[in-house]
């Protein structure tokens, strides 16, 4: 999967990341929603956490459409309460 | 895809359709979509100027106030060695007051700085994903069906498009951010013009008593030997106080 970070770029990582970014996107929203900052914070950490560390950056001269784009790595929890709503970044 | 994923795609999904739907053979199209994105480079190329500008602005406005600083910190020194606590008060004050937006406005060009980086860094990316759009593009005239093109124009434009509305979004908030900054900049320029860090031997319009009380003091020797001779009067005399120098970089 591809995975984009708002601001910095994209990232291929393994299928298998998208499950663990799902859930964890999931209690992010249920975090927002709760007006839990310390526990949003959190959890993005070891969203971003895990395109670092099974992430591959892509080349520039890679034209591909990103299959999630996270928001800004140094997102405010003001612009999280838009980004993180509903279902979330990725969809169930 | 909800969120900013989903709000971003929709956008150069709608964009792309548009594009796919107005040309009538994929060569056209490939054509249309590539000067579509030169011509956005250049807004992009202008936002980032934009934040350029805005820092600079600000570096301006401290330099202003570290000016300022130096300038109240040598007045406070010369106002205490004429035993003018009042006065030195005063310009400690401003000088305080000085400092404080100094420090604030320090930390928003840092910010404006690193935004900056991220931002050319960022363009460097869209520059290179066009570059291999036009190389790609005339691959694809050359090699492809019409159907088949149609897919590998897709893939190609919806990958420069999102890198193109990724910048937008960066250059956005970076634009947001140097709002906040203008408005806390102009609130540092209205202190600024209610003399809260002037030359308190200033002279001007608008000035409080202790302005003009410090400029007559500053005014040269006449006032010096008033103050001599007050000083004899009251038999605080003594040593003969010392000279009111000019501060440095003074009428910048």
């Amino acid at each position: 999967m591809i995975v984009r970070i708002a601001g910095e770029g994209q990232f291929r990582l393994p299928d298998e990341d998208q499950e663990r970014l799902n859930e964890l996107d999931n209690r992010a929203v249920s975090a927002v929603e709760a007006g839990d900052e310390t526990g949003f914070k959190e959890l993005w950490a070891q969203m971003l956490e895990i395109v670092k560390a099974d992430g591959n950056a892509l080349g520039d001269e890679e034209l591909l459409e990103s299959d999630v784009i996270l928001p800004p790595r140094d997102v405010s929890f003001e612009e999280a309460k838009a980004e993180f709503t509903g279902e979330g970044l990725i969809p169930d | 895809m909800a969120g900013l994923g989903g709000r971003m795609s929709t956008v150069i999904k709608a964009r792309i359709s548009k594009m796919l739907d107005r040309a009538e053979d994929p060569g056209e199209t490939l054509d249309y979509g590539y000067q579509k994105q030169v011509e956005l480079l250049q807004n992009v190329k202008k936002g980032i100027a934009d934040v350029v500008t805005s820092k600079k602005r600000l570096q301006m406005q401290s330099t202003k106030l570290e000016q300022s600083v130096v300038k109240l910190d040598t007045q406070a020194r010369q106002a205490m060695s004429q035993g003018r606590e009042d006065l030195a008060r005063a310009a400690l004050e401003r000088k305080t007051v000085a400092q404080t937006e100094l420090q604030s406005l320090d930390g928003q060009i840092t910010e404006l700085e690193k935004q900056q980086e991220g931002l050319i860094e960022n363009e460097k990316k869209l520059r290179t994903k066009i570059e291999t759009f036009r190389t790609k593009k005339e691959v694809i005239k050359a090699q492809y069906s019409a159907a088949e093109a149609q897919v590998q124009i897709s893939e190609a434009a919806n990958g420069v498009g999102e890198q193109m509305a990724d910048l937008g979004l960066a250059i956005q908030r970076a634009e947001d951010k140097t709002e906040n900054m203008r408005a806390r900049a102009s609130a540092v320029e209205e202190l600024e013009q209610a003399g809260a860090f002037d030359d308190i031997t200033q002279l001007g319009g608008g000035q409080d008593d202790i302005d003009r009380e410090l400029a007559q003091i500053g005014a040269g020797s006449q006032v010096d030997d008033e103050l001599a001779k007050m000083k004899a009067e009251l038999g605080t005399g003594g040593d003969e106080a010392p000279q009111i120098e000019q501060g440095e970089g003074e009428g910048k």
